[in-house]
């Protein structure tokens, strides 16, 4: 998306959401789902549609653990790291996916293929551990299931 | 025509679901049978996923684990007639684990299309709003009051009561928002109820509305629930079309409206005044109380804020009437709890009963035992801020008086099972870890007492100073729990102290 058709979409968004009452929240995940990440650069023009400071504005983007000021990997991938998927061997799920990605939480892959993200709870304690890519969660995620489910992935992106 | 139900809860598709759906159309088209196969919301017998289920003269027969390769066989033995074959499990509600539940909550969960508006209204859908629309306010808040209902989010405050102050409190604007922010590990019967029977909280949003006087309502969704958040909003423009939501609801002329709001990954914003701040657009910053929200809640307006399972109830109550309601439970726990089974379990799942099973008849009948066939150590009940309790305590019977005394907490009804290879001082370090992670940071103990308990918890792993650490650690334990403004700084000390009571060995004792 280049920078001008960028700045369209978010005055679009800005257009359509700003009189929503405490409009915020679903104006950012609007901008994220279309742009990708929330540019810093559009920080004044929400803060101007909403009528808040630019310092609200971006109190609100650094405080929620979804928004993202930079591009993110193709592929986010979120590891559960919560206790019900800790009983079930999400620990050393964890050791095993930043080894074979190369890298950490919160980071991405040198190509941009994948980012990796830590996650509290997806909600699926009974069959865990649990990994969401996209959309999609995923059960029972042992380190081979999670090596198939990266080959999909890059499958998918080749 | 033959019947085929596929589940497309989280679970259920987390583990194949869509697989196995397409599947049995592909197989069903090949060998010229036709079916009509029904997406139900799950059971919440996750431990079966995916249950599949055929319609027969009997009754509707189960059949599971199936996996997407085991749909030939499936038809080669004769399952769309209902024949038994491997993976044959009877009539569902002949399984045990269902069969010995009391589902008021769950009575619809994986048995209607969840998106059928006909399918609910067929399985008592509706009918409370109808009772309720007769009803003053003071008389449908008295109705509350007299079911005996304490809120599911895991404070337990009477709802009824909370809805009087709502209807007391006069105002241009009073609103109804629904706690869908489900965060604590090992909890997921909201985010069933949500997928698997939507209007049942939408009716129980609109009941609510109507008593206090509130015309406006919002479900705060976690963004963790991308398939909640579809059926939700599916769901939502369904009891629009059909006069259930908006202007005039059910020709009263009374008028609600309802929407989904998102979350973006907060911890915190489940804390209900954190939440309402989010709502309004902020950051998720804890409110110091009073003024309590029923008086000046969201947007400074009075507001009901309850839990997916409280609100949901109030359909059944009013459907069946307090007094129905009031028959389940012991004491001052007063009907059913959906206790999620999760974590190192065999049998993972929700389990509807009335408030007093003992945790072990839980951890033993329905769960089966750890999945790693290894004994259980420690089980954690109440989410990432509850206790681990040991075997001594696994008699306690489910009850928010009994937990309360034994220093534990119900909460949400989550229970997470651990085997004995679990590092309990690891343990203990983590509820640190994720109070520091997921602090507002609006109070000092929360903010820096969670990031100095990590530190003090590796120093006693390194064995330094560890009597004079372990000595440290309960006095930041109790300055966390008495000064925190919240329950995330005030009960994360809970989790670590009963570690240390129950497993001083962990902690080099």
């Amino acid at each position: 998306m280049t920078a001008a058709v960028e700045r369209a979409t978010i005055d679009d968004i800005l257009d359509r959401l700003k009189h929503l009452p405490g409009g915020l929240l679903p104006i950012l995940h609007e901008i994220q789902g279309a742009v990708g990440y929330v540019p810093r650069e559009s920080v004044p023009d929400i803060a101007a549609g909403l009528n808040l400071s630019r310092a609200e504005v971006h109190g609100v983007i650094s405080f929620y653990h979804d928004f993202q000021t930079e591009p993110s990997g193709r592929s986010r991938i979120q590891l559960c790291r919560a206790e019900a998927c800790q009983a079930v061997g999400a620990r050393a799920l964890e050791r095993h996916i930043t080894a074979q990605l190369g890298i950490g939480l919160g980071e991405t892959t040198a190509d941009g293929a994948v980012s990796l993200e830590s996650v509290y709870c997806l909600g699926n304690c009974a069959c865990g551990p649990s990994v969401r890519i996209g959309d999609e969660i995923h059960a029972r995620v042992t380190p081979a299931r999670f090596d198939e489910l990266r080959g999909h992935l890059q499958a998918e992106q080749s | 025509m033959i019947t085929v139900y596929v589940p497309r809860d989280t679970t259920a598709c987390a583990v194949g679901a869509d697989a196995v759906a397409a599947a049995i159309e592909a197989e069903a088209g090949a060998r010229n049978i036709e079916i009509n196969l029904i997406r139900n919301g799950s059971r919440g017998l996750f431990w079966l996923e995916t249950l599949v289920e055929v319609s027969t003269a009997q009754g509707r027969m189960a059949y599971g684990p199936v996996t997407a390769s085991d749909v030939p066989q499936l038809f080669d033995a004769g399952f769309h007639e209902g024949r038994a074959s491997d993976l044959f499990l009877g009539p569902t509600e002949q399984i045990s684990y269902l069969k010995n539940q009391q589902r008021v909550n769950f009575a619809r969960a994986g048995v209607i299309d969840p998106l059928s508006l006909e399918d609910y209204q067929a399985q008592g859908g509706y009918a409370g709003l109808t009772r309720a629309l007769v009803l003053t306010p003071q008389a449908m808040v008295d109705e509350v009051k007299t079911s005996g209902l304490r809120g599911r989010g895991g404070a337990a405050f009477p709802t009824g009561i909370k809805w009087q102050t709502v209807l007391d409190t006069p105002a241009e604007q009073k609103y109804i928002v629904c706690n869908a922010d489900e965060g604590d590990s090992g909890t997921f019967a909201d985010r069933l109820l949500m997928e698997a029977d939507p209007f049942q909280l939408i009716e129980g949003m609109t009941i609510a509305g109507l008593a206090v006087g509130a015309t406006r309502g919002y479900i705060y969704l976690r963004s963790e629930y991308p398939r909640a958040h579809t059926v939700l909003n599916a769901a939502l423009a369904t009891a629009n079309d059909a006069g259930y939501l908006g202007e005039d609801v059910a020709g009263s002329g009374k008028a609600f409206e309802l929407e989904v709001r998102l979350g973006a990954g907060a911890y915190i914003c489940g804390e209900e005044t954190a939440l309402l701040d989010s709502l309004e657009g902020k950051r998720g910053l804890v409110r110091p109380k009073p003024p309590l929200p029923a008086v000046a809640g969201l947007f400074g307006q009075p507001t009901v804020i309850n839990n997916v399972l409280t609100l949901a109830t109030i359909s059944s109550i009013f459907e069946k009437g307090a007094d129905h309601y009031k028959n389940f439970g012991t004491g001052r726990s007063v009907g059913t709890l959906a206790v999620q089974l999760a974590g190192n379990i065999k049998q993972g799942g929700v389990v509807e009963l009335a408030f007093g099973a003992t945790l072990r008849s839980l951890l033993e009948e329905f769960g089966g035992g750890t999945l790693s066939d290894r004994p259980i150590k420690a089980v954690q009940v109440g989410g990432p801020l509850g206790a681990y309790l040991p075997e001594t305590q696994w008699g306690l019977p489910l009850d928010y008086e009994a937990f309360a005394a034994a220093k534990a907490m119900l909460g949400h009804g989550g229970v997470v099972v651990f085997d004995d290879s679990v590092d309990m001082l690891e343990q203990a370090r983590f509820a640190m870890e994720f109070c520091a992670v997921e602090s507002c940071g609006k109070c000092t103990p929360c903010r820096i007492g969670s990031t100095r308990g990590v530190e003090v918890i590796d120093k006693i792993r390194a064995g330094e100073q560890r009597d004079d650490s372990l000595a440290l650690l309960e006095s930041l334990c109790e300055t966390m729990a008495l000064g925190s403004l919240c329950a995330m700084g005030g009960l994360t000390p809970s989790p670590v102290r009963s570690a240390i009571a129950h497993f001083p060995e962990a902690f080099g004792g």
